[in-house]
C-alpha cells in the first residue's frame, strides 16, 4: 500500500498546525541571523578579545637609564642588567637541603631566608640584583615559589673618587644625588608596551602596535675630567690623612667656559656599596657647607678700591703697629707690618691693611660687588642642598662689621661660591655661569664686575703671594706663573670663635693666561700646622702642576726648582 | 561556461594557497628579525658590561699604583724635564 493511500492520512489535520511549524521553524532561523549578526557584527569585541587573548600577548620594552660619561668619553655611570630573585612564600615549601643550598648561592644566611620565606605576603624580594649567571644557576635548582624578575643595576666604575659629583640612583633607578639627580630626566628611560602574536612555540611572529614606545634614557656627557679628579681625590687625601684634617674639598674649574673639572669632598663613600653609609659621608660640602672664608676674600676688597680709585697699585697704607680700633673692638694683624703697599696687604695678607680700604668705601657698593660676584645666593646648578653663604643687607652693617667683611669674617660662602667669584680675576673682570657638562669652546661673559685693568693688577699681586716673602710660596709650581691667595679662619661655633681652623687655598695658573681655578678647603687640621699657606697651598700645587701637565697647558715660566725663600709670612686672623 | 569556472575556481585555489604561504614566510621572517633584535640587546648589554670592565681596569688609581710598585716609575723632578717651544 503506497503511504499516499494510508488510512491515517485521511483526516486531515488542521491547516494552523502545518503553518505554526513553518512560523517557528523560519523564527528560529531569523532569531539565529540576528544573533549571528549580533556577535559577528554589531558587537564584535567581545568575542575578538577572546580570540585575541589566545594568541596575542603584550610585552614590555625595557629600556635603559642612559650613561653618564666623562668629558674624555670614560664611563662613570652605567645600567646593566641584573635579576633580582623573588619568592611567594605560600609556595615556596624548600627542603631543609635546599633552603641551605639556596642561601649559599646568594651569599645570605640561611635563618634569614627562612624568616624571609615564613613572611604573611603574597610576595617578597629574596635578594635583589645579582649577576644573571648566578640567577640561572638559582633558576636551574627548579625550586617552587622562587621567581627571577629583570632589573637594571648602576654601576660607578670610579667608585670612591667621583662619587659626590655624579651621586647615585636609588634603587627604583631614580637618580637621588649630584649628577644623576640634576640630569635625571634626561638620564631617565621609559619602558615602552606593544602587542605581539606568538606562536604555540612561544615565538614572536608578527608585532600588531606599539602601545607605547619606549623612551631610551640619553647620554650626558659631564664637564668632569676623570684623571683630574683623580688628581685632585689623591692629593686632598694626602693632605687630609697629614694633617688628620675632620674633612676637606677641592673644586677645579676651567677658567675658559666655567666648566666643572673637579669636585671632590672628603670623606666620601663608595657609591656601588651603599650599606653603613653615613651623613658626613653623604655630604657635598663644597656645595652644602658655608664657612667663614677668612683672607681669601681680601682680593675682592682690594679689587673694588681699585676700581673705585680708592687706591693704586703702590698705594702705600699705614699699618702702624698691626692694630685697628673700631669703637669696643680691635682688629689685629699677626706682626706689625708698618706700611705697605696695596700689593703687600694682599701679599702678606694683613688685616689691618683691607680693613682702612674698606672703610673708605660705601656698604652698599661692597655688598654690590659681592652680591654680583654670587655669594649670599646658591648657584641653583642641581645639586641637592645647594647653601648660599650669608651676606647680610648693607643697611645692617656696622663699621667694625665692614671692616672684618673686607678679610672674610661675617660673611659665609660655599666653597664653590668662592671658587666662582675667583673666576672675575682669571678672567679679565667678567664672570661666566659654572657648566656641568661639556662646553664646546670658550664661553665669553656678560657679567662685568671689575674692569680689566683692575682684574690684570690683582693678579699680580695675587702672583705675589706665592712668591718668597708672600704667605704661600708652598703653592709655587715648577714652569708656570700661578697666582693665588691664602685664607686661615677660626671656625664658629654656636656664635664663639674656637680654636679649630679651616684652611683654605684658592688660586689659578698660568698666571699669564689664566686656565684653570683650584679652591682647597681643609676643615680642622690638626696635627700642628694649619694657616692656608702649609696645609691648602701644597694640595693647590700637587694637583695643579698635575691638572696643567694632563691638559698640556703651554709653560710660562723657566723650569726651575721651586724657591719656598728663608721667611716664613704668618697670615693674620 | 564550464571551463571558464573551473579556471577561475583553480586560479582561486592558486591565490588561496599563495596569500597562506605569504603569510608563513612573512612570520618566519619576522621571527628572524625578532631574534636577530633580541641578539642586538643582548650584545648591547655585553658591550655595556665591557665598557664597565675596561673602566674598572683603566681606573686611576689602579694604574698609578701598578706605575708605582710594580713598574717603578716615579715623577720627573723640575731639573729633569725639559719644555719644548712648538715650532713657530
Amino acid at each position: 500500500m503506497k503511504f499516499s493511500k494510508s488510512p491515517v492520512l485521511k483526516d486531515e489535520l488542521a491547516p494552523w498546525r502545518a503553518r505554526l511549524v513553518l512560523i517557528l521553524l523560519l523564527g528560529g532561523m531569523v532569531a539565529l541571523i540576528g544573533r549571528s549578526l549580533y556577535l559577528q557584527a554589531i558587537n564584535n569585541e567581545f568575542l575578538i578579545s577572546k580570540g585575541e587573548s589566545r594568541y596575542e600577548r603584550i610585552l614590555e620594552v625595557p629600556a635603559t637609564r642612559g650613561r653618564i660619561l666623562d668629558r674624555n668619553g670614560d664611563v662613570v655611570a652605567i645600567s646593566t642588567p641584573v635579576k633580582s630573585v623573588w619568592a611567594i612564600p605560600e609556595d615556596a615549601q624548600l627542603q631543609p637541603a635546599d633552603a641551605r643550598k639556596l642561601a649559599q648561592m646568594l651569599d645570605m644566611d640561611v635563618r634569614e631566608l627562612n624568616r624571609k620565606l615564613a613572611e604573611d605576603k603574597g610576595f617578597v624580594f629574596v635578594k635583589r640584583q645579582i649577576p644573571p649567571e648566578l640567577a640561572e644557576r638559582v633558576m636551574a635548582m627548579k625550586l617552587p615559589g622562587i621567581h627571577l624578575q629583570n632589573e637594571y643595576r648602576r654601576y660607578y666604575p670610579a667608585g670612591d673618587v667621583q662619587a659626590h659629583m655624579v651621586g647615585f640612583t636609588g634603587v627604583n633607578d631614580a637618580g637621588q644625588e649630584g649628577m644623576e639627580l640634576a640630569f635625571n630626566d634626561q638620564l631617565a628611560g621609559q619602558t615602552g608596551s606593544r602587542r605581539v602574536i606568538k606562536d604555540r612555540r612561544g615565538n614572536v611572529v608578527e608585532d600588531v602596535e606599539h602601545i607605547k614606545r619606549p623612551i631610551e634614557g640619553k647620554d650626558v656627557t659631564l664637564s668632569l675630567d676623570g684623571k683630574i679628579q683623580y688628581l685632585a681625590y689623591s692629593s686632598l687625601k694626602q693632605a687630609v690623612t697629614d694633617n688628620r684634617a675632620k674633612a676637606g674639598a677641592v673644586v677645579v674649574l676651567d677658567a675658559k667656559t666655567g666648566e666643572i673639572l673637579a669636585l671632590v669632598n672628603l670623606p666620601t663613600y663608595n657609591p656601588n656599596n651603599r650599606t653603613n653609609l653615613i651623613g658626613s659621608q653623604l655630604r657635598n660640602r663644597a656645595f652644602t657647607d658655608t664657612f667663614e672664608p677668612g683672607s681669601t676674600m681680601k682680593p675682592f676688597t682690594v679689587g673694588l678700591a681699585l676700581e673705585e680709585g680708592k687706591v693704586r697699585f703702590d698705594t702705600r697704607i699705614d699699618t702702624g703697629n698691626g692694630k685697628l680700633t673700631i669703637g669696643p673692638a680691635t682688629i689685629s694683624d699677626s706682626h706689625a707690618g708698618g706700611v705697605l703697599t696695596v700689593a703687600q696687604v694682599i701679599q702678606k695678607s694683613s688685616n689691618v691693611g683691607a680693613s682702612k680700604m674698606a672703610l673708605s668705601m660705601e656698604p652698599a657698593d661692597m655688598w654690590r660687588m659681592f652680591d654680583s660676584l654670587g655669594f649670599g645666593t646658591p648657584l641653583k646648578l642641581g645639586f641637592p642642598g645647594e647653601a648660599g653663604g650669608r651676606l647680610r643687607p648693607a643697611k645692617s652693617w656696622k663699621p667694625i662689621e665692614q671692616a672684618t667683611m673686607s678679610y672674610g669674617h661675617g660673611i659665609s660662602v660655599t666653597l664653590i661660591q668662592l671658587a666662582h667669584a675667583y673666576m672675575v680675576f682669571a678672567r679679565d673682570g667678567d664672570l661666566v655661569p659654572l657648566l656641568l657638562t661639556k662646553a664646546n669652546g670658550p664661553v665669553s661673559g656678560d657679567k662685568n664686575i671689575f674692569s680689566s685693568q683692575t682684574a690684570r693688577e690683582v693678579r699680580a699681586m695675587l702672583e705675589m703671594v706665592v712668591q718668597p716673602g708672600g704667605t704661600a710660596p708652598r703653592a709655587q709650581i715648577p714652569g708656570y706663573r700661578v697666582a693665588g691667595k691664602t685664607g686661615t679662619a677660626h671656625k664658629a661655633e654656636a656664635g664663639v670663635y674656637t680654636n679649630k681652623y679651616i684652611a683654605s687655598f684658592v688660586g689659578f695658573a698660568p698666571a699669564s693666561d689664566p686656565r684653570l681655578i683650584v679652591a682647597v678647603m681643609i676643615d680642622e687640621p690638626s696635627a700642628g700646622r694649619y694657616y692656608g699657606g702649609e696645609v691648602a697651598a701644597p694640595v693647590f700645587a700637587q694637583l695643579m702642576a698635575g691638572a696643567l701637565r694632563t691638559l698640556g697647558v703651554p709653560q710660562d715660566a723657566p723650569m726651575k726648582p721651586i724657591d719656598l725663600g728663608n721667611e716664613d709670612v704668618k697670615e693674620s686672623m | 561556461m564550464a571551463r571558464l569556472n573551473l579556471i577561475l575556481l583553480l586560479i582561486a585555489v592558486g591565490c588561496g594557497l599563495a596569500t597562506v604561504t605569504a603569510n608563513h614566510r612573512a612570520r618566519k621572517l619576522f621571527s628572524a628579525l625578532e631574534k636577530e633584535q633580541q641578539q642586538m640587546r643582548a650584545l648591547d648589554v655585553e658591550w655595556g658590561q665591557l665598557q664597565l670592565e675596561l673602566s674598572t681596569w683603566a681606573a686611576h688609581g689602579r694604574i698609578e699604583k701598578i706605575a708605582k710598585e710594580r713598574l717603578q716609575m716615579k715623577m720627573p723632578q723640575p731639573a729633569q724635564v725639559i719644555a719644548l717651544e712648538p715650532a713657530p
